[in-house]
């Protein structure tokens, strides 16, 4: 009953971000803070994690294929379809719901508790459109970029981690990452960037903004958007893997 | 003019207001006073459409709220300035910005314009010198009073305050309550109070509700408090022996029976 209080719930919400804004200027404003807090707020994280999946992906890749046979060449391609496919996309993601969707809905809760929401409603301002459409929007426009970085930073991290550990020379890896290269992988990818950023955005910006108590129901909502959110990246990503693979 | 028509609000079972009516009109101050739970937020937050009630008409000017459409009510709610209880300024902004959001958001005034609406409106709560820094900067009277800044930069029809002194030490409620009634009268707006402050009751009522578990118990001005022979009123108001006593010595004056000590005062004054 709980859970399909919520659905309707969050279905009410979305649809009610869909209104004319009071002036569109201040609309974009908020949209270019949002992209500035969750875009470049993130990249540092983001950078870090790429480049070292993509090192330890390349050392394991290379630790597990000791056959004289297997071309080194190999390596390189493992390395870029995993991260490419599932890497960049759903780790990354992943680590966005902790640090984006924990980020918008604690905003969300405390401006909740603290009545800033009511003191817009009072100004006569539609919250759901003024606070929660501008963060969906600036998730959906910021995240695939962050995807497709993640996408280059981790095949980088790869080879530098490959050419460090004398594992694979620099000539090899790239040639590695030109064979059977699959442009519709990185479509794939970003298919899987754009539904990830709407769950790390409305996932947490539903429970951040029907925040009801106090500092305690913030932090509580703060974790239960960041799991859910997760689950559902997990759950979507088996859904689409199946539909598009 | 706000009037407040037969207002009934349950949340569950519980009935938290039952059939509340009043009057609030232009130019005064009308206080909402009773104990902690007895429906006077909740009332607050029907009149400005933040609840819904159950039964009954909240009218402006005439027009019930709840049946206007919603660019109707985006209009009235134009004309609203709130003062919350926790002053609910925005955080992440300055105070200057945190002025400048209603006045960016409705209207089409130019940069330096809005700067001098912003300037005014921080001159006319006793505040300079405070445009650069953020909430967290202030104290929790300077908080109420940018929180005022911003409710009346607009230049409202209605204002609605929820407990302006809770927090708050007695000299900066007396400062806070001089300003709402000030502005009340200076701009003739229909300021509503939520209060359980006293001082607040005996300095700026000028039309008081008194709600005892959410119905009406008792309405009258200030005057009419001292010799009003209500019990659960008095009660309240008239909690302390010390408030009992100065109950006492009011009525007397009032009654010529002993003379106006600061009238005296007043004449005894260099």
């Amino acid at each position: 009953m709980s859970l399909l209080s919520d659905i309707g719930q969050f279905l009410l919400m979305l649809k009610g971000m869909f209104k004319r804004p009071e002036k569109a200027s201040m609309y974009w404003k908020e949209l270019m803070h949002q992209c500035m807090e969750i875009g470049f707020g993130s990249l540092g994280i983001v950078a870090i994690i790429s480049v070292f999946i993509g090192a330890v992906s390349t050392i394991q890749t290379a630790y597990q294929l000791v056959s004289p046979l297997i071309p080194l060449t190999t390596i390189a391609q493992i390395v870029r379809d995993t991260v490419i496919l599932e890497f960049a996309p759903t780790l990354v993601c992943i680590v966005l719901a902790g640090v984006a969707g924990s980020r918008i809905a604690s905003e969300l809760g405390n401006m909740r508790v603290s009545e800033q929401i009511d003191a817009l409603e009072i100004m006569g301002i539609n919250t759901r459109t003024y606070l929660i459409l501008p963060k969906i929007a600036a998730a959906m426009l910021m995240i695939p970029l962050l995807v497709i970085i993640a996408m280059a930073l981790g095949i980088w991290g790869g080879r530098l981690a490959g050419t460090a550990a004398g594992i694979i020379s620099p000539n090899m890896f790239d040639k590695g990452l030109a064979d059977d290269f699959l442009p519709y992988n990185v479509f794939f990818a970003l298919v899987k960037g754009y539904v990830f950023s709407f769950i790390i955005s409305s996932i947490p910006a539903y429970f951040g903004y029907h925040v009801r108590g106090g500092a305690l129901e913030i932090g509580r909502a703060s974790t239960k958007a960041v799991v859910v959110s997760c689950v559902l990246i997990l759950f979507a990503d088996y859904i689409l893997s199946a539909l598009l693979l | 003019m706000i009037e407040v028509k037969n207002i009934q609000k349950k949340f569950g079972d519980k009935v938290v207001i039952e059939n509340v009516s009043a009057q609030m009109k232009p130019g005064q101050c009308n206080l909402i006073i009773g104990a902690s739970g007895s429906g006077k937020t909740v009332l607050m937050k029907c009149m400005v459409g933040l609840l819904t009630p159950d039964q009954g008409e909240i009218m402006y000017q005439g027009e019930n709220f709840f049946a206007m459409d919603h660019e109707q009510r985006t209009n009235i709610r134009k004309e609203i300035g709130m003062l919350f209880q926790g002053s609910a300024l925005f955080d992440s902004l300055t105070v200057e910005q945190n002025i400048l959001f209603p006045l960016d958001m409705f209207t089409t005034d130019s940069s330096s314009q809005k700067l001098k609406r912003v300037n005014e409106a921080l001159e006319r709560v006793n505040l300079k010198d405070v445009n650069r820094k953020f909430p967290a900067e202030l104290s929790g009277g300077m908080k109420k009073r940018v929180a005022l800044a911003r409710a009346v930069v607009l230049n409202p029809k209605y204002l609605f305050c929820d407990e302006p002194n809770s927090g708050l030490d007695p000299q900066t409620s007396l400062v806070i309550d001089k300003l709402i009634k000030d502005l009340t009268v200076e701009f003739n707006i229909t300021t509503v109070v939520n209060t359980h402050d006293m001082n607040s009751v005996m300095e700026t009522g000028d039309y008081i509700m008194y709600m005892y578990q959410g119905k009406k118990e008792w309405e009258g001005t200030r005057k009419d408090i001292i010799f009003s022979k209500n019990q659960l009123l008095n009660d309240f108001i008239f909690a302390s022996e010390f408030l009992k006593d100065a109950k006492d010595m009011r009525m007397l004056e009032e009654a010529g029976k002993i003379p106006n000590v600061r009238n005296m005062d007043d004449m005894t004054r260099p």
